[in-house]
C-alpha cells in the first residue's frame, strides 16, 4: 500500500509543481494519473522514487518512510519499485538481455555486474519474462534494432525483473501508434493483475486511462481535481481538468469497451502471442 | 466589367530592404580596401626578385631530391618503427589520464561543479595550449633527448585533446537512460557502467583512433628538437644537404600516414 501526505515540489526556478498530494493507492489498484501538460503527473511519480526530491509531505509504501532515507537506503527501496519510461529509456546500445538484466542491478556487487556475471535464477527470470511478453527469441539483440512496442515490452521486463511492490508508469504510450498503445496498456494491467502488483500510470489518453484503470485521478496544476472510477469521468469533470472542450465523443461508451481484437485474443493465445512478438 | 474594374496592386518583395542593401554594400567596400592596403604592405616588405626566383629553386631542389636514395631506407625501419611506438604509446598515457579528467569535466558526473570541474578545465586547457613540438623541447632538457621525451609530449599534448572531446560527448548523452538505470536501485558505480559506459563508447573508440592518428604525425616532427623517431634523420639529413635521402624520408612518412588513416577509418567504421 502506497500512502502519499501532503507532497509538495517547488523546482528551484520557484515552479510550484505539486501543491500538497494526498493518495492512497493499495495493493493490486491499477491507478491513472491524468490532466494536461504541466500538471504534475511525471512530479508525482518521480517524487516516488525520488528521482526528483520532494520538497514537503510524506510517501510511505508498505510502512517505510520514502522522503527521509538516506541514499544508501534509498537504493534499496528503489529496488522494490519498477519504473517504465515514456521513451522507453532502455540502454540503447546494451543488448535485449543486459537491459532486462539491469533491472537487478539493485542486488548484484559492482564487479558481478560489471563482468554480466548475474545469478542464474536471475538469468532463468529474465528469460521467463521475455517469453511471456514474446520476445525470448530477441535476447541478443541490441535495443535500438527493436521497435518502438518491442522497447517498450523490454522496458516493462526491466521493471518487473525486479520484483517490485509498485509499478511507476509514465506516459507509456505517449511514442506509441495506437494499436501498441492498446496492446502495452492492456499488457501492462495483465501483469498488474498476475502479480497483484499496484501502478500508477501517467497518461494522457482519457480513453485508454478509461479502458485499462480501476481509479483515475485528475491533476490539475499540482492539485487533484477528480478522484473516482473512471465510468464517473462526465464532460463536466473533463471540462475540470482539461479546460473547456468538447468531450461528448472522448468518453467511452458502456457498449463499445472492447474493440474486435479484444474478444478474437483469449480465445486463440497463439495469435495474441504472436501479436506481441512483435509484428507491430 | 466587374474584373477590369479591380486591379489587385503588385507586392514589391525583395531579399533586403534599401538600407540593408547600402550596409551590405558598405562592408563588401570595407573589406576590399582593407585587402588592397594590406597587400600593399607585404609587397613593401617582399624581396621579389627572390619570389620571382622561386619556381626555378622549386625545380632546382626537386632535381636533388630525385631519385629518392632507395639504400637508405635499411636505415630508416629503427626510426619509423620509433615514431610509430611514440605516438601509440603516448596515446595510451594520455587516454589513462583523460579517461578520469573527463569525467570530472562533464557537468552531468563531475563530483563537484564548484571545485573539482574548474581544475578539470583548468588541466584541459593548460595541456591543449601548449604544442607537442614545445612540450618535446622542454622534457629533452628534462629528460634528457630520446623517445621517452617524445612519449610524455605527446602523452601531454594529447590529454587536453581527448579530455575534452569525452567530456562533451559525456554530456550529450540521452539522461533518461542514466536515470532509468538509476531507479532500478543501482549504485553511482553500477548507473556509470550501465547507463553512461555504453552511450559513450562510440565517441570514445573514435577520439582515440582520430587522437592516435594525429599523434603519428605530429611525432614524425618531434625528432627536430632530439625527441626521438624519424625526424631526428630527417633533421640530420637537411643540415647535410642529402636531398635524395630526405625525399625517402618524406615518401616514408607519407606511407605511414596514409596507413594510420587507413586503420583509424577502418576502426571507426568497425565500432559506429
Amino acid at each position: 500500500m502506497l500512502r502519499i501526505k501532503g507532497l509538495t515540489k517547488r523546482y528551484r526556478t520557484g515552479d510550484l509543481a505539486l501543491k500538497g498530494i494526498d493518495i492512497d493507492v493499495p495493493d493490486g489498484q491499477v491507478m491513472a494519473l491524468i490532466g494536461p501538460s504541466g500538471a504534475g503527473k511525471s512530479t508525482v511519480i518521480r517524487c516516488i522514487n525520488r528521482l526528483v526530491e520532494p520538497t514537503s509531505g510524506t510517501i510511505t509504501l508498505n510502512d517505510t518512510e520514502i522522503v527521509a532515507l538516506s541514499s544508501g537506503n534509498l537504493r534499496r527501496m528503489r529496488r522494490r519499485m519498477g519504473m517504465i519510461f515514456q521513451e522507453y529509456a532502455l540502454v540503447e546500445r546494451l543488448s535485449v538481455m543486459e537491459n532486462v538484466l539491469s533491472g537487478r542491478l539493485g542486488y548484484v556487487g559492482f564487479w558481478q555486474s560489471w563482468a554480466r556475471k548475474f545469478p542464474q535464477s536471475d538469468i532463468d527470470e529474465a528469460f521467463r519474462l521475455l517469453a511471456r511478453v514474446g520476445l525470448d527469441h530477441m535476447a541478443d539483440k541490441r535495443a535500438d534494432e527493436l521497435s518502438g512496442g518491442q522497447r517498450q515490452r523490454v522496458g516493462i521486463c526491466r521493471a518487473l525483473i525486479q520484483n517490485p511492490e509498485l509499478l511507476l508508469v509514465d506516459e507509456p504510450t505517449a511514442s506509441l501508434d495506437p494499436k501498441t498503445s492498446r496492446q502495452i496498456m492492456r499488457l501492462i494491467k495483465e501483469l498488474c493483475g498476475e502479480r497483484k502488483l499496484a501502478a500508477i500510470i501517467n497518461i494522457h489518453d482519457v480513453m485508454l486511462a478509461q479502458m485499462f484503470a480501476e481509479r483515475i485521478v485528475g491533476l490539475k496544476l499540482g492539485e487533484i481535481v477528480y478522484d473516482g472510477p473512471p465510468d464517473k469521468l462526465t464532460p463536466a469533470v473533463l471540462t475540470e481538468i482539461y479546460g473547456e472542450e468538447d468531450w461528448a465523443s472522448t468518453i467511452r461508451k458502456a457498449d463499445d469497451d472492447a474493440e474486435p481484437v479484444d474478444e478474437v485474443a483469449p480465445a486463440t493465445p497463439s495469435i495474441e502471442r504472436d501479436r506481441l512478438a512483435g509484428l507491430t | 466589367m466587374m474584373s477590369d474594374a479591380i486591379v489587385i496592386p503588385k507586392k514589391v518583395w525583395q531579399r533586403r530592404d534599401r538600407k540593408t542593401q547600402f550596409a551590405v554594400w558598405l562592408a563588401w567596400l570595407f573589406g576590399t580596401a582593407v585587402f588592397v592596403y594590406c597587400f600593399q604592405l607585404i609587397s613593401e616588405r617582399t624581396i621579389w626578385a627572390f619570389v620571382l626566383d622561386a619556381p626555378a629553386q622549386a625545380v632546382d631542389l626537386g632535381s636533388r631530391m630525385v631519385p629518392p636514395a632507395w639504400g637508405y631506407i635499411h636505415y630508416l625501419w629503427r626510426p619509423i618503427w620509433d615514431t610509430l611506438n611514440i605516438a601509440t604509446l603516448g596515446t595510451i598515457i594520455s587516454i589513462v589520464i583523460a579517461v578520469p579528467i573527463a569525467y570530472c569535466a562533464a557537468r552531468n558526473t563531475t563530483p563537484s561543479v564548484a571545485f573539482v570541474r574548474p581544475v578539470a578545465l583548468f588541466i584541459i586547457v593548460a595541456s591543449r595550449s601548449i604544442n607537442s613540438l614545445i612540450w618535446a623541447l622542454m622534457l629533452v632538457t628534462i629528460v634528457g633527448p630520446g623517445v621517452f621525451a617524445g612519449i610524455i609530449a605527446i602523452g601531454l599534448r594529447s590529454i587536453g585533446f581527448v579530455a575534452k572531446l569525452l567530456y562533451e560527448a559525456i554530456e550529450e548523452i540521452d539522461e533518461s537512460q542514466v536515470e532509468a538505470v538509476r531507479a532500478t536501485g543501482a549504485s553511482p558505480a553500477q548507473t556509470t557502467v550501465y547507463g553512461i559506459v555504453p552511450q559513450v563508447m562510440p565517441a570514445f573508440a573514435g577520439i582515440t583512433v582520430f587522437r592516435w592518428d594525429i599523434n603519428i604525425r605530429e611525432s614524425t616532427v618531434l625528432g627536430l628538437v632530439g625527441a626521438g623517431g624519424i625526424g631526428l634523420e630527417l633533421n640530420a639529413a637537411i643540415t647535410q644537404l642529402y636531398w635524395t635521402q630526405v625525399s625517402l624520408m618524406l615518401l616514408v612518412i607519407i606511407a605511414t600516414v596514409i596507413l594510420s588513416e587507413w586503420v583509424s577509418a577502418k576502426v571507426r567504421h568497425a565500432i559506429i
